[in-house]
């Protein structure tokens, strides 16, 4: 049986893993490459790399350390921050990366999507959303490269997506990053019978049975920083993820 | 002792560098081959790919690579391992672009048909399990059970059941490997599926 991905979110801050709390307050984790190497010895199904930093400062990927991360990386590995062409997207294509994730240039502009999907594949094509809930709890699209939200309805610009060729929609719940709080599972039930692709839900997971539930809600995927990076109230820093068997028990 | 020398096709669709990177991890020697003239008959070749099955089939004859890859086969029997996309090549068509492929392997490569399951997601994209149903030097049926990651929209249809390496079950059972004398394919990445990748990988070196 086709089994549902947990997937650990790591993020790029200059040379370094960091971890935030709501998008904020970046903690340090540790080396990158040594990081992926502890997953890899964990046999987790799928990395999901995110450089916090390109898109907020304009910059490019930082291709020699992608590269140097990929070919650690004995299992699919997704990456995103910074990419704004096709050519782009080809260099990390070409470093070993086999999925990118796009949001600043694809709030900007769809077309980049139906480039690069038309090119690669849709299934090479992630479009993540950045989620936030205003005062009054209506959900916004929100852009870490502006720092603010977006005016646009966000389960139609999840829809525009994958219309334009995107093989995945990556939601992340900005209130809940970091947290280990518990998921904001409203917003899978939302969007998972809007959208014919795989749906990941990222934000707040702190538990097997957040992870469970949020499958049950329509996740074909869940990813989560915190919950494999941290370990108990003071957050030390400590590299998990669940073996197989309590995987495998979860989704009987 | 010598490292054993793998040569991966390089003939312009998809990424190699995680299948090199995967051999040298399981104690080969990758060398990337993009030019006919350039294949040694005599060592193992893997031939990758990603993409459309028509811009894979015209690639690989327009390089010149179809008649070398023959000798290297057929007459050489050097071991040979299709991944992904290049397994598909080595049938004889594709729905895909009606594309005509290599013919190593009597069959076909069908799309995953949404008239038998309309809630079968399209492409089958993450980690399942396979039943090994020969044993073979890549694997044995008695080996505990492995995973590994699938991304694909067709599958190929063995016209004889003896070719058939691994099954998976995605809506129907659909072939996931397959393997005839020296010739052996998958349809999983195999250099992505971390320790059970690394087993197939360290087997092909050694056969």
């Amino acid at each position: 049986m086709l089994q549902n991905r947990i997937i650990p979110v790591l993020l790029l801050e200059d040379e370094g893993l960091v971890k935030t709390r709501k998008f904020k307050d970046p903690k340090y984790i540790g080396d990158p490459v040594n990081t992926v190497r502890i997953f890899n010895t964990k046999e987790v199904d799928e990395i999901f790399l995110v450089d916090i930093h390109a898109s907020k400062n304009n910059t490019s990927p930082n291709f020699g350390l992608i590269n140097e991360i990929a070919s650690e990386c004995f299992m699919p590995l997704c990456y995103g921050g910074g990419i704004r062409s096709l050519e782009d997207a080809e260099r990390l294509f070409s470093t070993g990366v086999e999925k990118i994730s796009i949001q600043s240039s694809a709030l900007k502009d769809l077309s980049i999507v139906n480039q690069i999907a038309s090119k690669f594949g849709a299934q090479a094509v992630v479009v993540s959303l950045d989620l936030k809930r205003d005062f009054f709890g209506k959900v916004k699209l929100y852009s870490s490269a502006s720092k603010g939200t977006v005016n646009k309805d966000w389960i139609g610009f999840a829809k525009a997506a994958v219309d334009e060729g995107a093989g995945e929609i990556f939601i992340n719940s900005v209130e809940k990053d970091g947290t280990l709080s518990g998921p904001d599972i409203q917003l899978v039930y939302d969007i998972a019978g809007s959208i014919s692709t795989p749906l990941t839900y990222a934000g707040g997971v702190s538990s097997l049975e957040d992870i469970k539930n949020l499958i049950n809600a329509g996740a074909s995927a869940v990813a989560a920083g915190a919950f494999f990076v941290f370990n108990g109230p003071n957050r030390a820093v400590l590299i998990s993820y669940p073996r197989y068997a309590e995987i495998k028990k979860l989704f009987i | 002792m010598q490292k054993q020398t793998v040569q991966i096709l390089d003939y312009g669709v998809g990424n190699l560098s995680s299948v090199c990177n995967m051999i040298s991890k399981c104690g080969g020697k990758p060398v990337l081959v993009s030019k006919a003239g350039d294949l040694n008959l005599h060592e193992k070749i893997i031939l990758p790919g990603v993409g459309h099955y028509c811009i894979g089939i015209d690639n690989l004859k327009s390089r010149g690579f179809e008649d070398v890859l023959r000798e290297a086969v057929f007459v050489n029997k050097v071991p040979f391992l299709g991944i992904c996309l290049g397994m598909q090549l080595l049938f004889d068509s594709s729905e895909e672009g009606n594309g005509v492929g290599l013919g190593f392997i009597a069959g076909e490569v069908k799309r995953f048909s949404a008239q038998d399951y309309p809630n079968l997601k399209v492409p089958h994209m993450g980690w399942n399990t396979v039943k090994v149903r020969k044993p073979c030097a890549l694997a044995k049926p008695e080996d505990e059970e492995m995973r590994f990651y699938f991304v694909h929209s067709y599958y190929v249809s063995c016209q004889n059941e003896e070719d058939i390496l691994m099954t998976t079950t995605y809506g129907n059972e659909f072939v996931s490997a397959v393997n005839k004398d020296n010739i052996y394919g998958a349809q999983f990445h195999p250099e992505k599926s971390h320790r059970f990748g690394i087993g197939i990988f360290t087997n092909f070196i050694k056969i």
